[in-house]
């Protein structure tokens, strides 16, 4: 077994409405700053032991599909890295 | 008749729905969500608050719990479920109901009183309303907005699912009288059976004729249907 760090991005979909976003967007915008859009995103950093990169994709995968996210409006990505 | 109403840690609306309950001549019981459901519950109200003080999303970890698989179960052996506001956003995270519900438009907190027309009045929750009738109900939510692919919207339109739709007090549907900015301004949805249903307002709140309007009477009264 070897220990890796699955990071798990999820984001909502594309076209769901984000007012989190948008009213963060605007206070920047307030604040002097120019930018054209704004995406939130959370992140979740899970260690754990796997026999290879593939098998702790795919428990992160199940964890993404069962919990973390909610397919309805969240899209999501994985990476995984041997933890250091 | 013996109505559950499932307590999650920061439910905050299970006791207004037990005394709502027996109002109308049911036996409201209050139920841990760690005891498990009772033997020969007739009901499930899964009630409104902020159980796990919305960690993650709202509903979703009050979605996994243990109790929530008896819920399912006993849904699908046809006990009616009815999930109000905190208990329709688990609803939907447990897949009883289609959808989700996020975060307001306003990204703000709204409690105020809302227009609802009746869209379905055959199911068990709206058959004490006439089709299109407009009732008036508290909301208190900063994760209501209705959200799902326009697709799967239309398919639940087309099969009668929408209960509850914002409207101004003419029954008007407007963008206006949308108050969190819910997709197609749908307040409230039946899972695949209409025994099954979650609502972000709160009938509950306008069941004891003590505090003024008791519009919401009739949904509660679907538990007898």
């Amino acid at each position: 077994m070897t220990a890796f760090t699955a990071t798990v991005t999820i984001r909502l979909k594309r076209g769901v409405l984000d007012p989190e976003a948008e009213t963060t967007q605007r206070s920047l915008e307030r604040l002097g700053f120019d930018l054209n859009d704004l995406r939130s995103a959370d992140v979740f950093e899970l260690d754990l032991d796997a026999d290879s990169a593939e098998d702790a994709a795919e428990r992160a995968e199940e964890m993404a599909e069962r919990l973390l996210a909610n397919p309805t409006i969240h899209d999501y990505d994985i990476e995984v890295a041997q933890a250091e | 008749m013996t109505i559950a109403v499932i307590q999650f840690g920061g439910s905050n609306c299970d006791r207004d729905s037990v005394q709502a309950l027996e109002s109308l001549g049911f036996d409201g019981e209050l139920v841990w969500h760690e005891d498990g459901l009772p033997e020969d519950v007739d009901g499930i109200v899964l009630p409104g608050g902020f159980s796990y003080g919305d960690y993650l999303r709202a509903g979703a970890m009050a979605a996994h719990s243990p109790i929530m698989a008896e819920v399912r179960e006993a849904a699908s052996d046809g006990t009616p479920v009815l999930g109000i506001c905190n208990g329709a956003q688990i609803g939907c995270e447990s897949s009883l109901t289609p959808g989700a519900f996020t975060t307001n438009e306003s990204a703000r907190f709204q409690c105020e009183h809302v227009h609802l027309r009746v869209e379905n009045a055959e199911t068990p929750w709206t058959s004490q309303y006439e089709q299109g009738e407009v009732v008036e109900l508290p909301i208190a939510h900063g994760e209501g907005r209705y959200e799902i692919s326009d697709d799967r919207l239309d398919e639940l339109e087309a099969e009668d699912r929408i209960l509850f739709k914002y409207c101004d007090e003419n029954g008007e549907v407007t963008p206006e009288a949308n108050p969190n900015g819910s997709k197609h301004s749908v307040a409230g949805v039946t899972g695949e059976d209409d025994h099954i249903a979650v609502m972000m307002p709160h009938p509950e709140r306008a069941t004891l004729s003590d505090l003024g309007r008791t519009d919401g009477q009739g949904v509660l009264k679907g538990f007898a249907e």
